[in-house]
């Protein structure tokens, strides 16, 4: 087993009283498209910046293919970041932007803008050498950022919030392209972001962060059909909580569950319940239309309440509409229904 | 019954507006006279904008630009050698004098010598102090040191001078004695804050995002000043450096304390003004210091830098 690219160890980082990162270990191998996801203030940026060597670890280490490199400045690392604000030098044309690192190591001219070019292809920037950045939307300077960092052939990327300040129609673009421009070039990617989404959508393995410290790390379906918190439940789209006595009643369980809006169906109450299946009765309070789908807020009879999206395959708006304040059963297959530790 | 709610309102009755036209087309502006005039200056956003700028329109038209022409125009007047009388007859005279006299052409070169020294001392001073001040002190530690740049322009300037005149007196704390050195030295010390602030400004709107991504692409530190801070920074400075030439080059009383026997234009103009009572040829040596701001205004032109400030 060769050394993974990226090896945290009891990694921490304290701003005088504050404690950004409390204690984390991760190992990301090589070639993975890794995710840090986390509401802000969580520490994963923090944690980024670390590896970036933008802040030096308050204690632990920080490993690149087996090399400890805690104590390197940014210079000395084989890493590139792409930036949240994308940072290009705005007095350089696209051009000089990406062949920044290559000109700082001394690449000759020829090789130079070669890569370069070939860099600005990977990223679909054909014919806008001569630009500044200042000429160019945002999508645009994005991909000139990562091309940048890429032309460099890091060992990792780091991307922080890449897509976060582009408009949902460019992200969603972004998601794929980033995920295919990744594939092709085979390099680790690492990235920072809040948005759960993005973070399913995107990687290979997800670390969900809360308070500095890594709640749980996994792929996106154990991540997403196995929270191992209520934090992780909660954060990683919607909780479904079912605990104490309404958990009593209606799963005949001590502790607290969760099951996700999707799975559950919305029948009426005389539906019959296969074997392998649980079910609660309860008051629709609120029914939210959004277009492909609608979301039933359920409140049950055992107590709390639970949140059921069902796909509007059959029904329209008015037809859904109109169940506001009926009263309904909830079925799931009991495989869908997990256990919260706390 | 909510319709019969909406349509006829409990409640007051709405304010009757005095003299009142019919209500919507005729009448835009209701209220006293004062409403009126606001009202009619918002519809009229050049007259408002031409009333706002006329007081400063009318200090730099007459008192700037006026006595600026009255002084090129005394300039080509001469005064009587006998009775020293203004005679307002227009001469080239008092130009050829300055061209042609060794003296003045000695004096014009020092003074510009001065400045640019001057400028050079304050922004090898002041960058690396801006920089620390910008990129690298807390914002805690910031705030005192801008406070710390501004407070030596709260003080008098002669005393300030005075100051200087003591340390480096023969018997002073450096003794280094008087002359051009002396004069530079402290013209550095008193334009140095006209040269930090610019700079610290210009490193502030300098996103720190940008410096790391210079490391991150491998640059070390002083490739990461030459190829991203200087060029950002540039405009800052060359903002910093009109204040600090053009203050030194139209000096005459640092040069009068600490100078000794050197003399810059400024001593020009001043002795001409009260010794030699010679009004028409102050004011033509005065024209030069414009003329060389002039040059040196049209030159960082030239760099685009202006555009930038």
């Amino acid at each position: 087993m060769s050394d993974p690219a990226v090896r945290l160890s009891g990694l921490r980082k304290s701003f005088g009283a504050v404690h950004a990162v409390t204690g984390v270990d991760l190992d990301i191998a090589d070639g993975e498209f890794f995710a840090m996801l986390g509401p802000s203030g969580s520490g994963k940026t923090t944690v980024l910046r670390m590896i970036a060597g933008f802040e030096t670890p308050t204690s632990g280490t920080v490993e690149l293919g087996g090399a400890d490199v805690t104590r390197l400045a940014p210079f000395e690392r084989d890493v590139n970041t792409v930036f949240q604000d994308y940072a290009l030098f705005p007095h350089m044309s696209v051009l000089d932007n990406v062949e920044y690192g290559l000109r700082v190591k001394r690449v000759p001219r020829a090789e130079r803008r070669e890569r370069a070019l070939a860099a600005l292809a990977s990223v679909r920037l054909e014919g806008y050498e001569r630009r500044r950045p200042g000429q160019l939307s945002g999508g645009q300077r994005q991909r000139v950022a990562l091309a940048r960092a890429l032309v460099n052939r890091p060992r990792v990327l780091l991307l922080d919030e890449p897509l976060g300040a582009l408009d949902l129609k460019l992200r969603e673009e972004m998601q794929v392209e980033l995920k295919s421009i990744q594939r092709e070039v085979g390099i680790t990617f690492l990235f920072v972001t809040h948005d759960q989404e993005e973070a399913l959508t995107m990687s290979d393995r997800v670390a969900v962060f809360n308070e500095g410290r890594v709640e749980q790390v996994g792929t996106p379906a154990e991540i997403y059909e196995r929270p191992s918190s209520a934090f992780v439940a909660g954060f990683v789209g919607t909780s479904n909580l079912i605990s104490g006595e309404a958990a009593q009643a209606v799963l005949g369980k001590e502790g607290t569950f969760s099951v996700r809006p999707e799975k559950l169906r919305v029948t009426g109450l005389g539906e019959p319940v296969d074997g392998a299946e649980h079910s609660a009765t309860g008051t629709v309070s609120e029914v939210v239309y959004a277009g492909p789908a609608t979301r039933f807020v359920v409140e049950l009879d055992a107590g709390g309440r639970l949140i059921a999206l069902q796909q509007n395959l059959q029904v329209s708006s008015m037809d859904v509409m109109s169940l506001r304040g009926t009263r309904v059963r909830l079925v799931w297959h009991r495989r869908h229904e997990f256990a919260i530790v706390s | 019954m909510n319709t019969t709610a909406n349509t006829t309102p409990p409640g007051p009755p709405p304010p009757a507006a005095p003299g009142a036209a019919p209500r919507g087309a005729a009448a835009p502006a209701p209220g006293g006279p004062r409403r009126r005039l606001a009202a009619f200056l918002h519809r009229h956003a050049p007259l408002r904008l031409s009333l706002l700028l006329s007081a400063p329109m009318l200090w730099l038209g007459v008192a700037y630009l006026g006595a600026l022409a009255a002084m090129f125009i005394s300039a080509l007047w001469r005064t009587d050698t006998f009775t020293g009388d203004l005679v307002r007859e227009l001469t080239w005279a008092n130009f050829q004098e300055l061209l042609t006299a060794e003296v003045y052409r000695t004096i014009a070169l020092r003074s510009v010598g001065v400045a640019a020294a001057v400028t050079l001392i304050d922004l090898v001073v002041a960058f690396p102090m801006a920089f620390a001040m910008a990129k690298l002190a807390s914002p805690r530690a910031q705030r005192w040191l801008v406070i710390a740049v501004l407070t030596p322009l709260w003080a008098s300037y002669l005393v300030k001078a005075y100051a200087w005149r003591v340390l480096l007196s023969a018997d002073g704390l450096l003794g280094w004695g008087y002359g051009l050195t002396a004069t530079i030295i402290t013209l550095s010390y008193l334009w140095l804050p006209y040269m930090i602030l610019p700079i610290y400004a210009g490193l502030e709107r300098l996103p720190n995002s940008l410096l790391e991504a210079a490391g991150d692409l491998g640059a070390r530190g002083w490739r990461t000043f030459r190829t991203v801070v200087w060029p950002l920074t540039f405009p800052a400075v060359v903002a910093g450096s009109i204040f600090t030439f053009s203050l030194s080059l139209g000096d005459y009383i640092t040069v009068k304390i600490v100078g000794g026997r050197s003399q810059l234009i400024g001593n020009v103009v001043y002795d001409n003004i009260g010794a030699a009572n010679n009004l028409p040829f102050a004011a033509a040596v005065a024209t030069v210091p414009v003329l060389i701001m002039l040059a040196y205004l049209a030159a960082v032109r030239r760099t685009g830098a202006l555009e930038n400030l």
